[in-house]
């Protein structure tokens, strides 16, 4: 469904993603590790369509289509969905007004109706519950005076709300206690079909433990250095990032 | 002392004029007051950007121009403007029409509601109640820098009078709408006084609009006594043309542990001036001076809000938002002065503004002015543009940009809405910004006029 | 540092204003009054060119149809100009040639002050100019500058071996119709500092000029002009004090600062002029025109001051951001206490693209002393992307004194990013607290609480001037606690 070529990406002249390729396929979960600064938040918004640096080469295509072509809500509307590694306060704009707008406009774009007030109060309270989101944050505004917990918890309520085919979780996980987690995680094994797919953003193991992916790359540096199996994530769990960052100096001296 | 101006000239002409009529129909009383505060505007006249406190603001354009008439109403006018009084049924707010400044109906312009407030026109109030309107008109609408004030003072001949007794708590707001509809382009004043007495409650909206297209000049004048533990609300939504021209000063002096709140919604017009000056008279006091406006095309809208801590251990809050388009423009002036006495003080303020366009322009000018020491007084003020972080997380839930800007439009305005206690008013509020956001405004959702 | 921090605390249980004294040198003055006659022998006796006794006339012409300005928040008594002598100059031998040749009372009175004016090996790391009433008395490390390109001299000598420069640029910032005090000076300036660092250079040293008043009954009207040719560096300061009157002194100077393209200039302040007595009875008026302009692109002025003295502050220092990119920056801390009065800020205009400027504005009030902000950002049309962020605080020590703000933004560019931010507090009672619970006093606890109140902009001084700001701060606010 994704195709990443050679991705390259520059932030105010400085080359932030230096070459990234990867392949995702329908159904399929991809971790993504790597120590702070390396570009994973860059890489997630990059495929969302937000307009941070220039594309200084490589292409992605989602679903035969170039993606970078694509307006943020239009990739939105054909299946990507970011969970932010820290989400916007929107002072004013109530979260029920919010998630209205967009439901229908997804709905519009794939010809359906909009939803009744009622239906949709209906489907908002279904996907509270599914992810166990407290009731009340639903009627303050967007993320506005929200905990930390709390709005890792509203983007996977916005998720649920949306069904993407693709989600990004940028460390979704990071700051949470263990039953926040525990939340998050379930939430995600709730909207898992057989043809969405995941790319997971994370620092911990423990995350993994729940939703256990297919694949786990390591970025470093703005390049993937290391692509291996799920058992990836525990040895870095253990022995830290150090022994990469050596390894790819190695190679680099090779 | 500096020679008279032309502009100025022209409405020392007018009263010149027009004087005799003037006092022929009001009350004695009120005509008391002329000849001093005719006085007064000869020394000040209209106010240039000179003044500091009118440094953004052009009044020119409107002022200098021939006003046919000064309007009088004949029985004819309010003939014409009983049409506009419609069943107010589904209406939760009682409510008053008054046409170009009049209190449009011939007979019994003064009513008491069940509730024993009392509401109509002022000059009958001036004889019914002498003793009143002798304790309060004239006593808080005082200035030294803005001429406009004393010109409504010598000239103005009628406006609402309300009274709430002691201990009164008015559930419903009372609406006034303040029509103007004219066939040739004219300039009016009126004057309003509020009264609410101790321990009582009461929520006044006022309503601006114009129903027929001429050139409008509007300088009215409220003054509003809040007593003792007593709360009141006032609601201000301005919905006129752009050759309309409203200048609204409104007085709020607070006794001890009262709350006061005014809230200025400017939806459209040409150019729109609204002071608000608060006095915290009393201990313990708040006051709470809020304000959106909502501008394009060549429209102006200046907000001046003072406020003043006369008594220790008060609060005063002030929050004003304005969103521009096109070559719209805007000013904010708002002061807060902090008397030496008036230890224990908290005083807020903010301002922010969002330019749409290349060519709107905004000029803040936010001010403290602090003479006692206990105090904690804050102020910020900012200019910019929506944020791009914000409309990108919109976007990213598949929001198209138009809309999502409209969402962040509206979202920064209803800060100042959720402001108004009264949920149906919150309500409509937010729609009537909203559709004025979508550029679909006709009229105000929530009036009772069926304007055009 | 605690030992600093000690040292600054003994001097605050002593202080008082420490450079009251004056001194007896003999002195060459000229008839009070001011009339077009005084101002050609001001002229005279410099041995002015031709062109710039025009320029001094045509100001005093125009000065005479202006009137004093009334829009500053402040209380300023009548000031009658027959009264003031305008020109003042310490006795000298005609040629002055080396470090002997200085009348030893003079040199005893800089040495008194801190400010040598001999090139000592510990302060290598300042060139000083030395200006007492209407003269500079000395330059330091002229030769040394020299040997890079730098001139830096008194106005005066600038006129003499320089006089193209000072034509080119003199009056370019600050035109002699600016205002009323600026007007005035450009009529009667006297003497004041001139530097001009070529292309490419970087000013190894800190440039300094210390300005003295010691005669009675002068006004002291210098003129600075400072220019930093492209990819130029120099850091500058400026000092003031003066002796203990009774009469009140007119202190009315002209700072113009130029950056060309990708210089910049740094320009710090740390004035202690007499601020008068306990009751308000005497102390300088220090009506201040300074203003620089980023002329060509990334250039970059930015303005540091500690005002702590004076009867009545009145000035504004400015930056015109005329290059694409350039930058102007202003830290303040300005500290009122007894009858002082001040009325101080900026101006930020933003006309090249992608311009910033930053505003930190600190003002402490203490005893009856009146403090006001005053600001401008002005966003022209075609100054896209310009950034402004404001923070203007004030701190109030007592119940008899104000503190005042009054900003104004003026935004006429979509692209504009303009931010002001204000407080205004006295110390919070439970810092005091907690101070005194870890058994520090409360008037050491308002210290380190001031301190730390105007830390932001101390950091911004030289270092050599940091820790005598910090204590210039503790000893003004002497006596207000309690
Ligand atoms: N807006 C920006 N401007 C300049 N540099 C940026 C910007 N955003 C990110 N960067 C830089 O890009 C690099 C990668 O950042 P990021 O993608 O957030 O890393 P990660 O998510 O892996 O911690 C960092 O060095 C960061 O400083
Ligand atoms: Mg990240």
């Amino acid at each position: 469904m994704l195709v990443i070529d050679n991705l390259k990406v520059a932030i105010n002249g400085k080359n932030i993603l230096k070459g990234i390729s990867l392949k995702i396929r329908p159904g399929e979960i991809h971790a993504i590790m790597g120590p702070n600064g390396s570009g994973k938040s860059t890489l997630a918004a990059v495929l969302a369509g937000r307009e941070l640096g220039v594309v200084t080469g490589g292409t992605v295509t989602y679903y035969g289509k170039n993606l970078l072509e694509m307006a943020a809500e239009d990739r939105a509307k054909e299946g990507i969905f970011l969970g932010f590694q820290y989400p916007i306060e929107i002072p004013g704009v109530s979260m029920v007004n919010f998630m209205k707008t967009a439901v229908n406009e997804h709905r519009k774009h794939k010809g359906l109706d909009p939803l009744s007030a009622s239906d949709f109060l209906k489907l908002m309270r279904e996907k509270k519950e599914l992810v166990e989101i407290d009731s009340k944050l639903a009627n303050r505004s967007v993320n506005e005076g929200f905990s930390g917990g709390e709005k890792k918890k509203n983007e996977i309520f916005q998720m649920a709300m949306l069904e993407p085919k693709l989600a990004i979780l940028d460390e979704t996980d990071s700051g949470l206690d263990i039953d926040a987690l525990r939340i998050v995680a379930n939430g995600v094994n709730k909207i898992k079909r057989a043809d969405n797919s995941f790319i997971v953003i994370t620092h911990y193991q423990r995350l993994l433990d729940y939703i256990v992916p297919d694949v786990v790359h390591v970025l470093y540096d703005g390049r993937i250095v290391k692509t291996a199996g799920k058992e990836l994530a525990l040895e870095l769990e253990e022995k830290g990032y150090d022994w990469i960052k050596k390894e790819v100096e190695n190679n680099i001296l090779v | 002392m500096s020679a008279v101006s032309e502009v100025t000239a022209r409405y020392l002409n007018l009263y010149n004029d027009n004087i005799d009529r003037i006092n022929g129909i009001s009350s004695p009383y009120i005509n008391s007051f002329r000849q001093k505060a005719f006085e007064k505007f000869t020394e000040l006249g209209v106010p240039t950007r000179k003044n500091e406190d009118y440094k953004y603001t052009n009044l020119n354009v409107f002022f200098d121009h021939d006003y046919r008439s000064l309007f009088m109403p004949v029985e004819a006018d309010f003939a014409k403007a009983d049409e506009f009084r419609c069943d107010v049924a589904d209406l939760d707010a009682q409510g008053i029409v008054l046409l170009n400044g009049f209190y449009p109906t011939l007979n019994g312009k003064l009513h008491q509601f069940p509730n024993g407030v009392w509401i109509g026109s002022l000059n009958e109030a001036a004889v019914r109640f002498p003793d009143l309107v002798e304790k309060h008109y004239g006593k808080y609408a005082q200035t030294d820098k803005d001429g406009l004030v004393h010109l409504n003072t010598a000239m103005a001949s009628d406006g609402v009078f309300i009274y709430v007794p002691e201990g009164v708590v008015v559930a419903q707001p009372v609406q006034v709408v303040n029509l103007v509809h004219a066939e040739e382009d004219i300039f009016n004043q009126h004057r309003n006084l509020i009264i609410v007495e101790k321990n009582a409650e009461f929520t006044l909206i006022i309503c601006d609009h114009t129903l027929s297209p001429g050139k409008f000049l509007t300088n009215a004048v409220t003054e509003a006594y809040v007593g003792e533990n007593s709360h009141f609300d006032l609601i201000r939504v301005q919905n006129e043309h752009n050759t309309a021209c409203k200048i609204t000063h409104t007085f709020i002096h607070q006794e001890k542990n009262s709350v006061a709140s005014s809230n200025n919604l400017t939806l459209h017009g040409g150019l729109v001036r609204n002071s608000t000056y608060h006095n915290l008279g009393g201990e313990r006091a708040e006051s709470n001076s809020y304000g959106l406006f909502l501008g394009d095309k060549f429209q102006h809208i200046d907000n001046f809000v003072s406020v003043v801590h006369s008594s220790p251990n008060c609060t005063s809050n002030q929050l004003f938002k304005g969103v521009l388009d096109d070559v719209a423009t805007g000013a904010f002036n708002g002061r807060i002065l902090v008397r030496p006495d008036a230890q224990g003080t908290l005083a807020y303020q903010r301002n922010n503004n969002i330019l749409l366009t290349d060519d709107a322009k905004m000029d803040t000018k936010p001010q403290l002015e602090i003479y006692a020491d206990d105090v904690k007084c804050s102020h910020g003020a900012t200019i910019g543009q929506l944020d791009d972080e914000s409309l990108f997380y919109l976007q990213s839930r598949g929001i198209n940009k138009r809309e999502a800007r409209v969402m962040l439009m509206f979202g920064f305005a209803h800060e100042v809405i959720q402001n108004i206690k009264i949920e149906a008013l919150r309500e409509r509020m937010d729609n009537l910004v909203m559709q004025r956001l979508r550029g679909e405004l006709s009229r105000c959702a929530s009036c009772m006029v069926k304007c055009g | 540092m605690e030992k600093e921090q000690d040292s600054i605390l003994d001097e605050v249980t002593s202080g008082e204003y420490k450079y009251g004294f004056h001194s007896d040198i003999e002195t060459e003055k000229i008839q009070k009054g001011l009339n077009e006659d005084v101002v050609r022998i001001i002229s005279a006796k410099k041995n002015e060119p031709e062109w710039l006794l025009e320029f001094r006339l045509k100001a005093y012409r125009h000065w005479l149809t202006m009137k004093m300005p009334v829009w500053p928040n402040l209380r300023i008594p009548e000031i009658n100009y027959q009264e003031i002598i305008f020109y003042a100059a310490p006795k000298q031998r005609p040629a002055l040639n080396s470090i002997d040749d200085i009348d030893p009372e003079l040199k005893r009175t800089f040495d008194k002050l801190g400010i040598p004016l001999i090139e000592q090996a510990h302060l290598a790391g300042v060139a000083v100019d030395a200006v007492m009433d209407s003269v500079s008395v000395k330059t330091t490390f002229k030769e040394t500058l020299a040997e890079m390109g730098i001139i830096f001299c008194s106005f005066s000598d600038a006129v003499k071996e320089y006089p193209e420069l000072v034509r080119r640029y003199m009056g370019t910032v600050v035109p002699y119709t600016d205002n009323f005090f600026a007007t005035l000076n450009s009529a009667v300036f006297s003497d004041g500092s001139f530097c001009y660092i070529p292309k490419g250079v970087r000013c190894p040293m800190e440039l300094s000029t210390y300005f003295r008043i010691n005669a009675a009954n002068t006004g002291q009207f210098e003129r600075t002009l400072l220019i930093a040719d492209e990819e130029a560096y120099v850091s500058y300061l400026e000092g003031c004090t003066a002796p203990q009157r009774d009469e009140n002194q007119l202190h009315a100077a002209i700072v113009e600062i130029i950056a060309e393209k990708n210089a910049e200039v740094k320009y710090s302040t740390v004035q202690n002029w007499y601020p008068g007595n306990k009751e308000g009875k005497g102390g300088i008026f220090n009506f201040v025109t300074k203003r620089g302009i980023c002329r060509g692109e990334s250039s970059k002025i930015s303005w540091t001051q500690i005002e702590t003295g004076s009867a009545i502050t009145w000035k504004y220092p400015s930056c015109i951001l005329r290059g694409d990119n350039s930058i102007g920056e202003f830290y303040s801390v300005a500290v009122t206490n007894n009858h002082q009065q001040a009325d101080t800020g900026t101006k930020m205009i933003h006309i090249g693209k992608n311009t910033k400027s930053t505003i930190v504005s600190k003002g402490i009030s203490a005893g009856r002393g009146q403090n006001s902000y005053r600001g401008l950002v002005k966003v022209l049309k075609n100054a896209t992307n310009a950034r402004n962020y404001s923070q203007c605080d004030s701190l109030l020590l007592g119940d008899k004194c104000g503190a005042h703000t009054f900003p104004y933004l003026e935004v006429d560019n979509q692209s504009a990013i303009v931010e002001h931010e204000a407080t205004t507090s006295r110390i919070g009672e439970d810092q005091i607290f907690y101070c005194n619970q870890r058994g520090i006093s409360t008037e050491d606890a308002i210290g380190l609480i001031v301190n730390g109140y105007a830390r932001e902009v101390i950091n911004k001084l030289p270092m050599e001037f940091a820790v005598e700001a910090q204590k210039l701060l503790q000893i003004s606010l002497e006596g207000s606690v309690g």
